[in-house]
Formats: C-alpha cells, sequence, structure tokens
C-alpha cells in the first residue's frame, strides 16, 4: 500500500523535522520550554477561575479536571485549525519537491504530542499534590489517546484538502473549533451540566468530548471507559483517515497549481 | 541512430490549470453569478526522449510552459494526460531552493532538503561538509534561514541540490546564481555534473551561451508544443531568428 510505503520512507524526514522545529521554538523565545509548561497551566487557571468563582460550579479535583480536558482539547485544536493552512504555509516545500502531504500533519502532530506528553507529566504532578488515589484504570488513557491520534488525524487530513481549495476556510473552522470547545466541556462535565437528552447525545457524537471525558473518568474517577463506543470511534477514525487519504492522495498534485 | 538506453520518457504530456482557482464562501454567499472557469493549458501534447547520459536543453520565450513541465517530471504537478516514465531513476529540480524552514539554521536545512530529496540521514551526513565549503555561507550555515540574504539563500539551495546527485537532474535558470566568484564555481560545478557519463540532465536557459556549451541536444517549446527538437546549434539558429 502506498500509505505504509510513504511512511516508510518520509518517516525520518517527519521525525527530524519535528525535532528541529521543537528546537527553535525553545531556542527563540525567552521562558522557551518554560512556556510548553506554563501555557497549560496558566489556561487551567484561567478556566478554573471563570467556573469556580464566576458560575460556582465545580467537579471533583477540579483543576487536575481542567488540565485533562484542555491538554487534549489543545492537541485537537491546534492540529485541525493548522492543518488547514498547512499546504499554503509549506509553499516553499511543496513547490519544489514532492512530499506526501500526510507527512505534514503527522510532523505537525508530533510537535503537538510531544507538547501533549509534557502536559500528561504536569497532570501526574497535580494528580500527586490533589492526592488523586491511584487505580490501576489510569492505563486506558493509552488507547484513548491513540483514538484521538486516529480521528485528529483523519479531520486534519480533509481540513488540509478543503483548506486548499476553499479560502477561507480558516475563518470558518475558527468559529466552527470554539463552538466545539463549548460542546466539549473543557471547564464544565457535560454529563453534570447539559440538560439531560444533549449531555448522552454529546458524549455519543463528539468523538471528542468523549475521549475527554473518559479520560478524566480513568484517570481521576477510577472508571473503565465504554469500550464498545471507544472501538466504533477507532474503527471510523480509521475509515475516515482511509478516505481522506484517497481524496488528498488524488488531488494533492494539483494543489500547487491552487496555491 | 545506435540504440540507447533511455532514462526519461515523456509522452503526450498535457498539462493545465483549469477551474482550480480557490473557492471562497464569503464571496459564493455574495455573488449568485457562477464565476467563470478559466482554462489555461500550460503543456500541450508534448513527446520527447532523453537517453540515458544526454544532455537536453529547453528553450522558448516566457510561459511557454518550460518550468510547467519540468515539475511535472520532478513529480509536483500532475499531469492531465499523457505520461512520464523515469525507468525508476531518481530525480531532483535543481531550480531555486529545495524550499527552506526558515526558522531553522542552514544546516538543519540541509538535513531536511536532503532527506525530502530521498538521502538518508548518514548520505547527508557524509556529503554535509562539501554542501558547507560549497555554499562557502561562512558562520552563517548555523544562522536561522531567515536571516540570510537572497543570494546566501540561493547559493544554499544549488549547493543542496548540486552536491546530492541525483540520476536525472532538471535545471531551471540557475546558472545565474550568487556573486561572480559564486558563478563560476557553480557554472565548473555545472560541467562537472554534466560530464558525468551516467547523468541525464534537463537544462532550461534563456542564455544561448550555456546552451551551446553544454547541450548535446535542443529542444524549442512554443505555446505549449514542440516546435522544434533536434541538434543544438540547429534549433538555436532557428529559435533566435525566430525570436529577433
Amino acid at each position: 500500500m502506498r500509505f505504509v510505503k510513504d511512511i516508510k520512507k518520509y518517516w525520518t524526514y517527519a521525525i527530524y523535522s519535528a525535532k528541529a522545529e521543537l528546537k527553535s521554538e525553545v531556542a527563540s523565545s525567552y521562558l522557551n520550554w518554560l512556556w510548553w509548561i506554563l501555557d497549560p497551566l496558566l489556561f487551567m487557571l484561567v478556566y478554573t477561575f471563570i467556573a469556580e468563582i464566576v458560575f460556582r460550579r465545580s467537579e471533583p479535583y477540579f483543576p487536575v479536571f481542567v488540565l485533562i480536558g484542555l491538554t487534549m482539547w489543545n492537541f485537537f485544536d491546534k492540529i485541525i485549525l493548522g492543518s488547514v493552512k498547512i499546504v499554503k504555509n509549506n509553499h516553499a516545500i511543496v513547490s519544489k519537491v514532492y512530499v506526501p502531504k500526510f507527512i505534514l500533519i503527522m510532523q505537525k502532530m508530533m510537535v503537538n504530542g510531544f507538547k501533549m506528553l509534557i502536559s500528561f507529566g504536569l497532570i501526574a504532578l497535580m494528580m500527586a499534590a490533589f492526592r488523586v488515589p491511584p487505580t490501576y484504570k489510569i492505563v486506558y488513557i493509552v488507547p484513548l489517546l491513540i483514538v484521538l491520534l486516529i480521528v485528529t488525524f483523519a479531520i486534519g487530513n480533509l481540513m488540509l484538502h478543503f483548506g486548499v481549495f476553499v479560502e477561507d476556510l480558516f475563518n470558518v473552522m475558527k468559529v466552527v473549533l470554539k463552538l466545539a470547545f463549548y460542546m466539549t466541556g473543557i471547564f464544565f462535565s457535560i454529563e453534570n451540566r447539559v440538560p439531560a437528552p444533549y449531555n448522552e447525545l454529546l458524549l455519543k457524537l463528539n468523538p471528542i468530548a468523549f475521549l475527554i471525558d473518559s479520560g478524566r473518568e480513568c484517570m481521576l474517577y477510577g472508571t473503565t471507559p465504554d469500550f464498545r463506543l471507544l472501538l466504533a470511534w477507532g474503527v471510523g477514525g480509521v475509515l475516515l483517515s482511509a478516505v481522506a487519504l484517497k481524496v488528498v492522495y488524488k488531488y494533492e498534485n494539483s494543489y500547487v497549481k491552487v496555491i | 541512430m545506435e540504440e540507447r538506453e533511455i532514462a526519461l520518457d515523456v509522452k503526450d504530456l498535457k498539462i493545465s490549470y483549469r477551474c482550480l482557482k480557490a473557492y471562497s464562501i464569503r464571496k459564493s454567499l455574495l455573488q449568485f453569478k457562477k464565476s467563470k472557469v478559466e482554462i489555461f493549458e500550460a503543456v500541450r501534447g508534448v513527446t520527447f526522449q532523453v537517453p540515458k547520459g544526454e544532455i537536453l536543453g529547453i528553450v522558448g520565450k516566457n510561459g511557454s510552459g518550460k518550468s510547467t513541465m519540468l515539475r511535472a517530471i520532478a513529480g509536483i504537478f500532475s499531469p492531465d494526460s499523457g505520461t512520464i516514465d523515469l525507468y525508476g531513476n531518481s530525480v531532483s529540480l535543481l531550480s531555486i531552493g529545495v524550499g527552506f524552514q526558515k526558522k531553522l539554521s542552514g544546516r538543519e536545512n540541509i538535513l531536511l532538503s536532503g532527506m525530502l530529496l530521498g538521502f538518508s540521514e548518514e548520505q547527508i551526513r557524509e556529503k554535509m561538509d562539501e554542501i558547507i565549503e560549497f555554499a562557502g555561507l561562512g558562520k552563517f550555515i548555523d544562522m536561522p534561514v531567515k536571516t540570510y540574504s537572497s543570494g546566501m539563500h540561493s547559493k544554499l539551495a544549488f549547493s543542496i541540490t548540486a552536491v546530492l546527485e541525483s540520476d536525472i537532474m532538471l535545471i531551471d535558470e540557475v546558472l545565474s546564481v550568487g556573486d561572480a566568484k559564486f558563478k563560476k564555481k557553480s557554472y565548473r560545478k555545472m560541467k562537472e555534473l554534466i560530464s558525468d557519463k551516467e547523468r541525464t540532465v534537463v537544462i532550461v536557459s534563456h542564455n544561448s551561451d550555456t546552451l551551446r556549451k553544454l547541450c548535446t541536444s535542443l529542444m524549442w517549446l512554443h505555446d505549449g508544443k514542440v516546435r522544434m527538437i533536434g541538434d543544438t546549434e540547429e534549433v538555436l539558429h532557428a529559435y533566435e531568428e525566430f525570436m529577433s
């Protein structure tokens, strides 16, 4: 299969390029790598403040609850929004040499995945500080993250394709993602705060809401995720990825003609 | 004519830019009339073969489809119809730059560009010093590419593609890169690359002198079609007569 062949061929490029990007990010700012920790931490404080002080709503271990949501959401959000303009932003490369376009997304996923891992380290520290009783169910976060990667990759590839042809998709996606942010329950619990039929619907139909909610459940409250739904989203993500890759492969050589 | 191994075979190649204008939701909401679909045929049915080791020059006025065709051969554009067969040879387009990541240093960009051209990390590291020496950027090699002047930019780009050799090299007007000293150096390098019997080269240039000195045969593209192909002197003569 072409996909596997291309991954083999360009894997080292993606890794090296991701490493170089992370390095240059560190080199170019004053607090450099500290921002990878400060950013989620500060936003955690902002949302905790809004929810607990302004709306007087809280959940057990609320700051950690917010941080898990933010960490997973930020990954998804950055990839999707970045994918829309990814071909245009890599114009210098794309117009000079052939590179499978999904590799650009993988590179971005590596960069942001690394930041997500750091953020998860932070979550672990916070869990210790808040004395969250540890259970073995924490390991369920691994399959949850794998499905998150698959779903993000699929939607990212679709955005990459349509981002080339639809000029103002970026503006549209900014609004859509903001809406999705509130429908994913980053700083509130969908189950407890959204009225009855809708909360179930959101948790079933919004994969990110489902993944974040399950992540919190297994890490903070020691519950087992709904594996049937997880499997469904995993398979759905793989199928969607296959469709998106097919589309991208079919049209990728005409992208240069547009930009 | 003796039978020779073919390195590059282009058959009835057609490339057009059409209905690929970016679409905007805002525009389509504001104006109901459909935007006209413009078709521009850049290359209209070009057929040629290049035997292994040959140096084919391409001439033609601006907009005759030369660069578009080179990009198609390099695999960046998809042909609308027709075929391009490289017989498994590796190909690189030696135009102004492989495309750099501006935030990264020259050294890192050499590695990234090399990997995109299909070389392994060890192969590139082996040639790294040669590339750096050839580019002659001094301490700038470890600075971010965004700090480079345009001349330094093209010098680095040329050095990467020239030192990391591929079986088929497509050269698009790069013989005029950098200052006088670098120009001489790059010209010498070009000659050296081209004189390799195993290497097939396609050169696009407007410089008759260069073409006369380097090419074994010449193709004249006019409005996306082959107007003439054959002996360098003959074609060049006809072309110069036509252009004057």
